[in-house]
């Protein structure tokens, strides 16, 4: 019961979060806005039991991402994006045509496929979710997760590099 | 006549040890199950309580290092200063500026104040020890949560600090708060790599992110080297200060300071060029509510500091006049040294330019915590070939049951 009552406090102020993002002109308070919505979803992990993407969500995106985010909105001090001061460009009906695709598709796949639900005892959830377990699973050579695991690292640190190669480049 | 004196210390020490053991249930309540509860409130009274004493600290030590009186009107030693100041800032005229975002502008203080005070949530006081019915012991962390993220937690924490300075400074409507916000965002996500990395160092010697667990697992003798004599197990030899090769725990102390905007990296603030930087906009109690926030995050940062550097609750050295004295002093005498410490830096050395802080932060001290992270995990497999553990043999689980007596 508490965890209904948090779900759909979080829920309301996740998805309240989400649509302040969209919906505000303010740059600075749109980002402000994905953050609050970034910490809502952490929180979610939480209580899904799977506190180490919890602590990576807060740390990586809410932490590091958002910051620079602002960093930059600050620096270039932008105002309200042209697209919203422009009308007709036909971006909004995009937007809103996709976003019902998203939906549907999301709303067919809940339909389809059997989501767990108290299959699992809250413990062995509890256990799924450290960091130990997360690590195990990822590094074993036996399971399929190392390979894509070091795919991704190593294309970070080639745009790392590349980062660095554009910066440095004569102009 | 060694052996015998240490065996003697050994006795006396079990001894010691079992005056601090509680019954596991009292009158019908399981002690265990309020333990998070003291600690929350053990946490917050500590904080809150030493917030006004810091500043009156920090005045005297300032003034006997640059050889000033320092306070000395109001009490004995200027002890009743820090009540005068709190009391001045509560009664100032409260000031808002035209033009200003007001929701962001009142929001800031208290985002800077909040996330600084949740970082306690996690944080180890000491270790209590129970007696089940059984006659088992077991001990438990003081934690107001003892999660096993405890780390990653914290370092979240002090992370997101950086909104309430960001949004001040650009809710102001003010160049130079600007400015401070700006520097204070690029300053910390710097300075967030090299601490993350430090304390990496500490996670793969330890073999957990948990705090608690961080903690035991310095409860070791130095080094892992059998033989030595039982009142240097879990002493100031055996922290990771020193196990982790002294690289690591400087490269934190420098990326604290820098973390918590501090002398000599306070350059979001840097009162000779930015008037004062982030809070030039900010008067009366919300002015006191960054400043107290600004001191939280350091006693939250010095007390993981503690925790991860220097054994936590660990008695100096395993024997009787120490081991008397419970945990939790030992923890806020080794917070309080951190805080000593950022008086002494602010006191002694002037503010950097801002491309030497940079460059520190991404030159020096980012490599330079990459190449220990590699030295260290290399030292931890050549370990694992001896001990056949990954992580050290006495990580101790809060459940943990020694043998009863």
């Amino acid at each position: 019961m508490p965890a209904i009552i948090l779900f759909w406090i979080l829920a309301i102020v996740c998805v309240g979060a989400a649509l302040t993002m969209v919906t505000t002109a303010n740059p600075v308070r749109s980002a402000l806005a994905l953050v609050v919505c970034f910490l809502t979803l952490a929180v979610y992990y939480v209580t899904l039991s799977a506190q180490f993407i919890g602590a990576v969500q807060v740390v990586v995106y809410a932490g590091a991402v958002m910051v620079l985010f602002l960093f930059v909105i600050m620096l270039l001090n932008l105002g309200a994006p042209a697209a919203r001061t422009s009308e007709g460009s036909g971006q909004r009906t995009a937007a809103v045509a996709l976003g019902a695709v998203l939906l549907l598709v999301l709303f067919v796949s809940g339909m389809f496929f059997e989501v767990p639900g108290r299959a699992v005892s809250a413990a062995s959830a509890q256990a799924q979710g450290t960091v130990k377990a997360v690590g195990l699973t990822l590094y074993n050579p036996h399971l399929p997760w190392l390979f894509p695991f070091e795919a991704t690292s190593l294309l970070l640190l080639v745009a790392v590099v590349g980062a660095i190669v554009m910066t440095r480049r004569q102009v | 006549m060694l052996t015998g004196l240490v065996a003697h210390w050994d006795k006396l020490r079990d001894g010691i040890y079992h005056l601090f053991i509680f019954p596991e249930y009292w009158h019908g309540i399981r002690l265990p199950a309020l333990v998070p509860y003291v600690a929350l409130a053990g946490i917050f009274a500590f904080t809150l309580g030493i917030l006004p004493m810091l500043i009156w600290i920090e005045r005297v030590v300032i003034g006997l290092m640059q050889d000033r009186t320092g306070p000395n009107r109001l009490g004995p030693r200027g002890l009743l200063q820090p009540p005068a100041d709190v009391l001045k800032l509560f009664f100032k005229e409260d000031i808002q500026p035209g033009s200003i975002d007001v929701r962001l502008y009142y929001l800031a203080p208290f985002i800077s104040m909040l996330v600084a005070l949740s970082a306690g949530a996690v944080i180890p006081l000491q270790a209590v020890t129970f007696r089940n019915p059984h006659g088992g012991l077991f001990t438990v962390p003081v934690t107001p949560g003892n999660v096993n993220i405890g780390l990653l937690f914290m370092l979240a924490a002090s992370s997101l600090g950086v909104y309430g300075i960001i949004l001040a400074g650009w809710s102001s409507n003010n160049k130079y708060s600007l400015l401070g916000g700006l520097r204070a965002s690029a300053q910390i996500i710097s300075y967030e790599l090299a601490m993350g990395l430090s304390l990496l160092c500490v996670v793969l010697l330890a073999g957990s992110v948990q705090l608690d667990h961080i903690v035991n697992a310095q409860n070791t003798l130095p080094f892992g080297i059998h033989g030595l004599p039982a009142f240097l197990k879990g002493s100031i030899f055996s922290w990771y200060w020193l196990q982790s090769l002294l690289v690591p725990v400087v490269i934190y102390t420098i990326a604290m300071i820098a973390e918590t905007n501090r002398a000599p990296f306070d350059l979001p603030e840097a009162e000779s060029e930015l008037v004062a930087g982030f809070h030039t906009e900010y008067t009366s109690m919300k002015f006191a509510t960054f400043f107290a926030g600004e001191y939280v995050n350091m006693l939250m940062i010095c007390g993981l500091n503690a925790s991860v550097f220097w054994g936590g609750w660990l008695p100096p050295f395993n024997c009787f006049p120490f081991t008397f004295i419970p945990g939790f002093v030992w923890y806020i005498l080794k917070v309080m040294m951190g805080i000593f410490f950022y008086t002494w830096l602010r006191a002694t050395l002037p503010r950097l330019r801002y491309d030497a802080l940079m460059n520190l932060g991404w030159k020096r001290m980012l490599p330079l915590a990459l190449v220990w992270l590699f030295l260290l995990a290399g030292y931890s497999l050549a370990r694992t070939a001896v001990t056949q553990h990954a992580a050290p043999a006495t990580v101790m689980t809060a459940a943990h049951v020694a043998p009863g007596r």
